[in-house]
């Protein structure tokens, strides 16, 4: 039987991924970021899980507006990084684990969370880096030659109106968790939730940071759950900005670790280019 | 007030709905279409042959050739489509971000630096909160 033994959330901004790539992390500017990442690192090599269900959001770089599935899944063995416009980051390629995403898929399919399930899927900066913030060497995050953990990815669709509800997000957590404990495998797995935090990409109120708002959600992530899941959308851009809805796939990642979870760390960080950077990382209550 | 009028109260914001969403499209995937090297280098060497690909209205093809990031959006460009023509050109996220919001790169960067655009008075126009 495979088992979640810990969750990660963390922000997911392509601006890191350009600072790891171009060797700045060792930057007044940047490594104050880039130490808060050490911890986390540390906890992961522990812990050491077999596979990663890494919950992100593609960007307008593997669907488009051509499709544009809710909640999808990769089931392929191999992801290739994607060029986002200025070719591919010098990632390994991301390697997946097709028996558990297709088990997965049937489960979470009959649970009625209806999948969309993807064999080609280049991967974009929110997917690459939360691995190279939490897999890479100590803070300057090289990547090493592969990846040291398999990974499941499953995407969110936070870019086009209407994105899932919070709530809808944390029973997906749920059912991604019983789906997990059914499998026949005995596989240890870390589940995490990326995006966000405050975040406004767009328009006059770019550059929008709400610390107090942030603050109050990662409190809320072992507090208080039930307050997170019922936040309307309206409220996620009115206080964090029309692209702080990516911190609905949080709650996915919160949702797998069941009723009760503890905090083991934290790093909250401004700015990353022009959001505030959050880190956190839990473990289920025994 | 209804969900709509209650984004339409944010300031600064252009939620990316189904109305920019058909607005935006042609603009959209013509962004969309510089992930690959090959669109890259067409559009570079000719803009306005390349943009005859894509049917988007002439306001929309004019404020592509003007580099006018703030009217893109204005006219249903998204920002994650936008960011692949700032890509094209060497710009980055904060380069947009300035220029959407009035200010250089540079003014814009220390904004950030000292701790973002503050929230306070940034929620609602009738209310001015």
């Amino acid at each position: 039987m495979a088992r979640i033994v810990g969750g990660l959330a963390t922000s997911h901004v392509p601006a890191v991924g350009a600072a790891i790539d171009l060797g700045k992390t060792q930057t007044d500017h940047w490594k104050p970021l880039f130490d808060g990442y050490e911890p986390a690192q540390q906890w992961l090599a522990r812990v050491n899980p077999d596979v990663i269900v890494l919950v992100y959001n593609d960007h307008a770089t593997a669907f488009s507006l051509e499709i544009i599935p809710t909640f999808g899944i990769g089931v392929a063995e191999h992801f290739p990084p994607a060029d986002e416009g200025w070719g591919p980051r010098p990632v390994p390629t991301v390697e997946g684990h097709a028996e558990l995403a297709w088990h997965l898929s049937e489960s979470l399919i009959f649970d009625e969370f209806d999948m969309t399930m993807i064999n080609e899927m280049p991967v974009d900066h929110g997917l690459t880096v939360p691995l190279s913030l939490t897999c890479g060497k100590d803070s300057r995050c090289e990547a090493p030659e592969r990846w040291p953990h398999r990974v499941v990815p499953i995407s969110v669709n936070v870019v086009q109106y209407p994105p899932p509800t919070g709530k809808r997000c944390y029973d997906l957590g749920r059912a991604i968790r019983k789906a997990i404990e059914a499998y026949h495998e005995d596989l240890s797995i870390v589940v995490y939730g990326t995006g966000g935090m405050s975040l406004e990409l767009h328009g006059e109120r770019v550059g929008l940071i709400n610390r107090e708002w942030d603050t109050a959600f990662l409190d809320d992530l072992t507090r208080d759950p039930e307050r997170l899941q019922s936040i309307p959308f309206i409220e996620y851009v009115r206080e964090t900005g029309a692209e702080g809805i990516e911190l609905v796939m949080w709650l996915i990642m919160r949702g797998a670790l069941g009723d009760d979870a503890r905090e083991l760390y934290r790093h909250y960080h401004i700015p990353a280019s022009n959001t505030a950077s959050g880190l956190i990382v839990l473990e289920p209550a025994a | 007030m209804s969900e709509q009028d209650q984004f339409d109260d944010i300031p600064g914001t252009y939620l990316f709905d189904r109305h920019r969403s058909r607005q935006g499209y042609h603009l959209n995937m013509f962004f969309f279409s510089l992930m690959k090297e090959e669109n890259r280098e067409a559009f570079l060497a000719d803009e306005e042959g390349y943009l005859d690909r894509f049917p988007m209205t002439p306001e929309q093809r004019q404020c592509v050739l003007d580099r006018d990031w703030l009217r893109m959006i204005k006219l249903g460009g998204n920002i994650y489509y936008m960011s692949k023509f700032g890509a094209t050109l060497g710009r980055s996220f904060q380069y947009m971000a300035g220029a959407m919001s009035g200010v250089t790169q540079e003014e814009y960067a220390a904004m950030m630096k000292r701790g973002g655009r503050s929230i306070a008075g940034n929620r609602s126009k009738s209310e001015g909160n």
